[in-house]
């Protein structure tokens, strides 16, 4: 009743093919925009933005930046902390070189020398699949947390190790550093998180998306299609790389404002993010969505109920949130592989006859 | 003999044009075991050329010599007048040869749309950054396509499933599926392995009537496997015939049927 598509015809190719081919969906996805926009900058504190909107924008774009290598086009990657990373340095060192620069470009930049990292990263995969590739990133990841530990240009050779972000403006706006207000960071990693969804988007419906999702599903067949699969999987690095990079930066400049990598970026970032992108859906930017806010959510939710409402210990509430984190995707490889992302999709099917099934 | 040159018309009354590919002396090794010994065979322009053989015969290999996945140790493969060096598969894709598989390779993730719409892929060039667009020439070009694959779609009777995942289709449309990618490409080659593998009779005929279809409609030179016999004799115009990696045989149906080398490879010899 709510949700139909009744009456709704697609009379061209480009209505048919757009993101959201019901009228319903279409008007949804505008009002979520116009109220991400519009409203919540003005209604938001400080609690807010810190303990679940900036996490939910970032790790959104990192959850899309994975699912394409990892769900669209069929490359296992373990490295993402490590990308991360790469991306945080690469933000820190652009910004304490160029100081006068908008934090725009040093976020766009930060992506791309990511993006370049991880189509070095990217060569094994030409020879390796599966759990060797996986192995591979993996050791990605522990080299670049070390290198980064170790070589003290990367830190400007400071004496603690860590990195700290200066304070830099957008447009007159002060985004990172200590006295920032919780609109503008939101709204920075708003604009950051909204371009990577319609860009990841616009990739994986067009002939690139089919590229990679044909190297994911039989890589023989797609060579024989005329699939080059060194450019194909060379560009999902790159591509995945781009968006991990950009959520990197905003990670340690917006968000946190100081790291120190083996903690921050470590093997268990990038289990958290494979995590969002197994139980939100792989091979779906919506389902990239839908984990972050899930993971993101689930410590702060437990925390409200556990906590404040039955005033347990906070650690036995933090454990608690790693034995429900593990369970959960214990349920959703064995009972739903494609994740919430699928979960919704048989919802909305469901919805298309509710609440007269006849 | 044929003319080498010149066509030859075929007992329905078309015409067949010049070569387009010429297999010349072709031999193929795994290590000790010889698959394809010394053949030589070509196609021609807008015929359907059968490749037949008793198990193990060579025929697939054959198929994927023609399609550029092996490399053969000796002799020459000649495509549309000049010698062909050994290339990638997806770079001989882009000289207008397509193939369809024995066992299915559709690419299961995806619609029926979407797979016909990645045998499109040669035709596709926009680059990334106006992908990421999407707006102007990207969306043209894809639009464009999207037409073409339509036609494809609408002459192979898929409409009704063209957003349905191929996962969940039954083995005969999954067959008619893969035709219809093999297709999108607008090849001016197209490789069939045993497309009537596996199907009922009903299925063999709709998947004979739209072979044929493909040769009339589009024109299309089809080189094809195929196992029953029935249905070689009669589609196509000239068939060759294999025997543990020798050619045994060549020319049309009835030539090929009343050859005793092949009589006696599909029934046996009594050894006396």
């Amino acid at each position: 009743m709510l949700y139909r598509e009744a009456g709704d015809f697609s009379t061209t190719y480009p209505e048919d093919s757009q993101t959201f081919p019901i009228k319903f969906d279409r008007w949804r996805y505008y009002a979520v925009l116009f109220i991400a926009i519009f409203v919540i900058p003005f209604v938001i504190n400080d609690y807010w933005v810190n303990s679940i909107f900036m996490p939910f924008l970032i790790y959104a774009i990192a959850a899309i930046g994975l699912n394409i290598l990892v769900g669209y086009c069929g490359q296992v990657s373990l490295g993402t902390g490590g990308f991360m990373a790469v991306g945080a340095y690469a933000c820190y060192k652009l910004m304490t070189a160029f100081p006068d620069v908008s934090m725009i470009f040093h976020v766009l930049l930060a992506g791309l020398i990511t993006a370049g990292v991880g189509v070095i990263f990217g060569l094994p995969s030409l020879r390796i699949k599966g759990f060797y590739l996986a192995v591979a990133t993996l050791a990605a990841q522990f080299f670049l947390v070390w290198l980064f530990n170790r070589v003290s240009w990367f830190y400007n050779y400071s004496a603690s190790g860590q990195i700290n972000a200066p304070e830099r403006e957008v447009l007159g706006v002060l985004i990172t550093g200590p006295n920032t207000e919780a609109w503008a960071t939101y709204l920075f990693c708003l604009f950051f998180t909204i371009a990577s969804a319609i860009i990841a988007r616009n990739l994986t419906r067009g002939s690139i998306g089919r590229q990679w999702m044909a190297i994911r599903d039989m890589d023989i067949a797609a060579e024989i299609i005329g699939v080059n699969p060194l450019k194909a999987k060379l560009t999902a690095f790159a591509v995945s790389s781009f968006f991990v990079g950009i959520s990197g930066a905003l990670f340690f400049a917006v968000y946190l404002g100081a790291v120190e990598v083996g903690e921050v970026f470590g093997i268990t970032k990038s289990f958290l993010v494979l995590f969002m992108i197994i139980i939100g859906g792989l091979g779906s930017i919506f389902g990239s969505f839908a984990g972050a806010a899930f993971l993101v959510l689930l410590p702060v939710l437990l925390k409200v109920i556990g906590v404040d409402l039955f005033g347990w210990p906070t650690d036995i509430v933090a454990h608690l949130n790693l034995v429900v984190v593990g369970g959960l995707i214990v349920i959703f490889l064995i009972a739903e592989p494609h994740g919430l992302a699928q979960l919704w999709r048989v919802a909305k099917e469901k919805l298309r006859l509710w609440p007269f099934p006849h | 003999m044929l003319d080498q040159t010149e066509g030859y018309t075929t007992a329905d009354g078309r015409k067949i044009g010049g070569v387009v590919m010429e297999m010349k002396n072709i031999t193929l090794r795994f290590g000790g075991v010889e698959a394809i010994k010394d053949i030589s065979f070509d196609i021609r322009e807008g015929e359907i050329r059968a490749i037949i053989g008793p198990n193990g015969a060579g025929k697939s290999s054959m198929l994927n010599v023609i399609s550029g996945f092996y490399v053969p140790q000796d002799g020459e493969v000649w495509y549309k007048g000049s010698r062909r060096p050994p290339m990638k598969p997806y770079e001989i894709a882009r000289q207008g040869i397509a193939r369809t598989f024995q066992n299915i390779a559709l690419f299961e993730g995806m619609s029926v749309l979407d797979n016909v719409m990645t045998g499109r892929l040669t035709h596709m060039h926009t680059g990334i950054w106006r992908q990421a667009i999407w707006r102007g020439k990207a969306e043209a070009e894809e639009t464009a396509n999207r037409e073409v694959a339509e036609k494809i779609i609408d002459f192979l009777e898929i409409q009704a499933i063209r957003k349905t995942p191929v996962a969940r289709l039954p083995y005969g449309l999954k067959k008619r599926v893969e035709l219809a990618r093999a297709l999108a490409a607008e090849p001016s080659l197209l490789l069939l392995d045993e497309p009537m593998a596996g199907m009922n009779v009903e299925e063999k005929e709709d998947m004979s009537r739209f072979v044929l279809d493909v040769n009339d409609e589009f024109g299309t030179t089809i080189a094809l496997i195929e196992h029953d016999m029935g249905v070689v004799m009669d589609l196509s115009d000239r068939v060759v015939v294999m025997d543990y990696g020798k050619k045994i045989g060549d020319g049309t149906p009835d030539e090929v049927r009343n050859n005793q080398d092949v009589i006696d490879a599909y029934l046996g010899v009594a050894h006396d």
